[in-house]
């Protein structure tokens, strides 16, 4: 079993390793990645918002929507700590068996 | 609970460093138009800041700055200041998160680079208020509170 997985997972290396020789190269003009909004955006990112850095109009404007995820998931991840910290600090104080491993 | 540490070195240290970091976060955040930066960046520095004092301060001198109970609802109010922007934009004719529908005296551009300023500032204060809830309730300062 242990053989198989190991089998395994060398092949999947095989194959990720294959299939990076067909990755675009790095900065390359010609990538679909360039090709498609990027180009708008590199464009019109200054006229649309005066914001000279186009990093930000893009987290914070054209992408606004996944930032807010973002936002979302920071704050519902941190509340989600406070409920799990607070129970077990309240079963502690009830003398519970917690298993904390 | 942590409590203060008698040192005079760290004490001085701390109160020197502070409003420096503090100014540093909001240039983070207000300058992320021209560099790198933003809400994120900002808010973990704002947070850093609260939580250097909660370390080396202690109880008793930092909390008057930044009571415990103020970590929640500063993630709250962030949230809320993203998804009010958004909602503002949709309440006045627009898309949700649509800036240029905002409805303030400027021309479309710069609504747009006044929403992007909102919503960092939104995430700011998510970020931040989230870190140091974190922070109070791992260290037991928000036993009492």
């Amino acid at each position: 079993m242990k053989a198989m997985v190991q089998v395994l997972l060398i092949l999947l290396g095989v194959v990720l390793a294959y299939a990076g020789t067909g990755l675009p190269e790095f900065g390359d003009p010609h990538s679909p990645a360039s090709q498609h909004v990027s180009n708008h955006y590199i464009e019109h990112a200054y006229h649309d918002s005066h914001t000279p850095n186009i990093v930000t109009v893009m987290i914070a404007d054209y992408r606004s929507f996944d930032t807010f995820g973002e936002t979302v998931v920071v704050f519902t991840a941190g509340m989600a700590c406070l409920f799990i910290l607070r129970g077990l600090r309240r079963r502690d104080e009830e003398g519970d068996p917690v298993d904390h491993a | 609970m942590i409590t203060r540490k008698d040192s005079v070195i760290l004490d001085v240290v701390t109160r020197i460093m502070v409003p420096f970091i503090q100014i540093f976060a909001f240039y983070v955040i207000f300058h992320g138009h021209y560099s790198p930066g933003g809400g994120f960046q900002g808010g973990a520095l704002l947070a850093g800041s609260v939580l250097l004092q909660r370390i080396v301060l202690g109880r008793d001198r930092s909390l008057p700055g930044f009571p415990v109970k103020w970590g929640v609802p500063f993630g709250v109010i962030g949230v809320l200041l993203f998804f009010g922007t958004g909602l503002l934009a949709q309440v006045m004719g627009g898309n949700f998160l649509q800036y240029d529908a905002l409805p303030f005296p400027m021309d479309e551009v710069w609504l747009r680079n006044t929403g992007i300023l909102l919503v960092e500032i939104g995430v700011a204060f998510a970020v931040m208020g989230t870190l140091i809830a974190i922070f109070d309730e791992l260290s037991g300062a928000g036993e009492e509170a």
